[in-house]
């Protein structure tokens, strides 16, 4: 075996839009590999968990895990590649703060498997029959993963040494990440690997930021049609800029669409949703409870537009009703 | 939940005004239900959302934000960016699953101890009523999911991912 850095790859509860980032490197993944050995990416290469099993603690250089975790299987993963790597580094949205699987940490558990099993449209299943996690036959006994009440991200359930924010990442950020290991000029443990600035200072069309935006009515982007040239903000649509980190290239803004904050916020935010719950109510100009309330129609999920890719980040990690004795559902104490 | 439990609310009220006024009341001998711990703010729109959201996940079981009436705070428009800011929030509060009734905005006056007294002693009643929030608690409890899995791949003899 060579002594090059060896570098893991997995994904989690995810889209596989990570991978795809990483093969969106185009020709730079060619420097990669041939400054590291790949030593285990179950989507693109044919290793095993037994291979990973075997290798020597702490062996492996890098792992970067994407994904949200969702199932036992996702936590045992993490668990195996992190007690095989020196540096575990969350990947994409999901891992580092849940990204859009967490949304469903709105729902229980029994209403999302009784939605999928029994009422959505398309299932027909009048047994109502749902996958056990464990059968027994003939003294033979099957398993298959623990679905988790909540998702969580990576760093909920192991210690994360990196982030590369993003849904998905920008392959320029990975080359960094790479590009730092490689040269083991390693920043602090716990920094994201994009700067620590708003999207705004990045952006484009911060010129046309006007600094009182009195912001008469939100829309949604379907509803108007949007200047290419102005703040998506100061036209009413509902911006994540002002509280969500650079680093992306402003690419949805340069495809004429608000930032929907996929990168997460700035080291100095706790909340991502709250924050620019309060950066954009704070900018309506009404004055008058009834007149702000009208003004603020046009953002009728503010949970699901302000955490879309953090609920699992979310102070309030999920809507707090959501019973979670274990696998049964219990009415909440009056 | 026990007969003797008491709320906990943390309240936010802005030096010019609200706390004054809660001054008022100390000073004027005016009893209120004392599960109320008071933060001072330079301004009600000094309150970050985060702030709310922070006392919720820390153990309060209501958040109550006062500030000078409108048009009468000490910066101008400082108290209107509250009002817009709770507007948003409590919408996001009922999704997430937090009762009304655990977040609440005043305006009252540094003259208004009296005021102060019945907002503090009517929330404390509505929040007695709801029970606790209980969030650390039911933080710890969610997370032990993944404790489970630990001991019951360690009793089934497999080899556990944690050596
Ligand atoms: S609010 Fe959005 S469009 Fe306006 S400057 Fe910031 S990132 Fe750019
Ligand atoms: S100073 Fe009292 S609300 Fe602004």
């Amino acid at each position: 075996m060579s002594n090059k850095p060896k570098i893991a790859f997995y994904w989690c509860a995810s889209c596989g839009g990570c991978e795809e980032s990483v093969v969106d490197l185009a020709e730079g993944i060619l420097d990669v590999v041939k400054a590291v050995d790949i030593v285990f990416w179950p989507v693109a290469l044919d290793f095993k968990k037994k291979d990973v099993e075997a290798m020597p603690d702490g062996s492996i250089t890098a792992s970067l895990i994407n994904g949200a975790v969702r199932t036992s299987e996702q936590e045992e993963m993490a668990h195996l590649l992190r007690q095989k790597s020196q540096v575990v580094i969350a990947y994409g949205s999901c891992a580092h703060t849940g990204g859009i699987p967490s949304l469903t940490n709105q729902f229980a558990k029994e209403d999302i498997l009784k939605y999928v099993y029994e009422d959505s449209p398309t299932t027909v299943n009048p047994n109502k029959t749902r996958p056990m996690t464990e059968y027994s036959d003939n003294n033979q006994t099957v398993t298959i993963p623990e679905f988790r009440n909540v998702v969580r991200t990576l760093d909920q359930v192991v210690d994360v040494d990196y982030y590369i924010p993003g849904c998905a990442p920008t392959p320029g950020l990975l080359k960094t990440a790479v590009d730092a290991l490689l040269s083991s000029q390693l920043p602090p443990k716990g920094t994201v690997i994009a700067p620590d600035t708003a999207l705004c200072q990045e952006c484009p069309r911060l010129d046309s930021k006007p600094q009182d935006l009195a912001i008469q009515e939100f829309v949604r982007p379907h509803q108007i049609k949007i200047d290419p040239a102005l703040c998506l903000l100061a036209q009413g649509l509902a911006c994540m800029g002002p509280a969500t980190r650079g680093g992306c290239e402003a690419r949805c803004i340069n495809g004429n669409m608000p930032c929907t904050g996929c990168f997460g916020p700035t080291s100095r935010v706790i909340d991502h949703g709250a924050k620019i719950a309060s950066a954009l109510a704070s900018s309506v100009e009404a004055k008058e409870e009834d007149k702000i309330e009208k003004s603020l129609e046009g953002i009728p999920d503010p949970v699901g537009t302000f955490y879309r890719y953090g609920l699992a980040k979310s102070l309030l990690r999920m809507n707090n009703q959501i019973p979670r004795d274990n696998n049964q559902i219990i009415t909440k104490e009056q | 939940m026990s007969e003797n439990w008491e709320p906990k609310i943390i309240a936010f009220f802005c030096n010019w005004c609200t706390y004054t006024a809660a001054d008022l009341a100390g000073v004027s001998r005016m009893q209120y239900a004392h599960n109320v711990r008071i933060i001072r703010v330079m301004c009600s729109g000094r309150m970050d959302p985060q702030f709310v959201l922070d006392a919720f996940a820390k153990g309060a079981d209501g958040v109550l934000l006062g500030g000078c009436h409108p048009g009468d705070c000490h910066y101008i428009e400082g108290n209107y960016k509250a009002l817009r800011r709770s507007a948003l929030l409590k919408t996001m509060l009922q999704d997430m699953g937090i009762e009304d009734a655990r977040y609440r905005l005043e305006w009252i006056s540094a003259s208004e101890g009296d005021k102060v007294q019945h907002v503090i002693n009517d929330m404390a009643a509505k929040v007695k009523n709801l029970g606790p929030l209980g969030l650390p608690k039911k933080f710890a409890d969610w997370d032990k999911e993944m404790d489970d899995l630990e001991k019951k791949i360690e009793n089934k003899g497999e080899p556990a991912h944690v050596k």
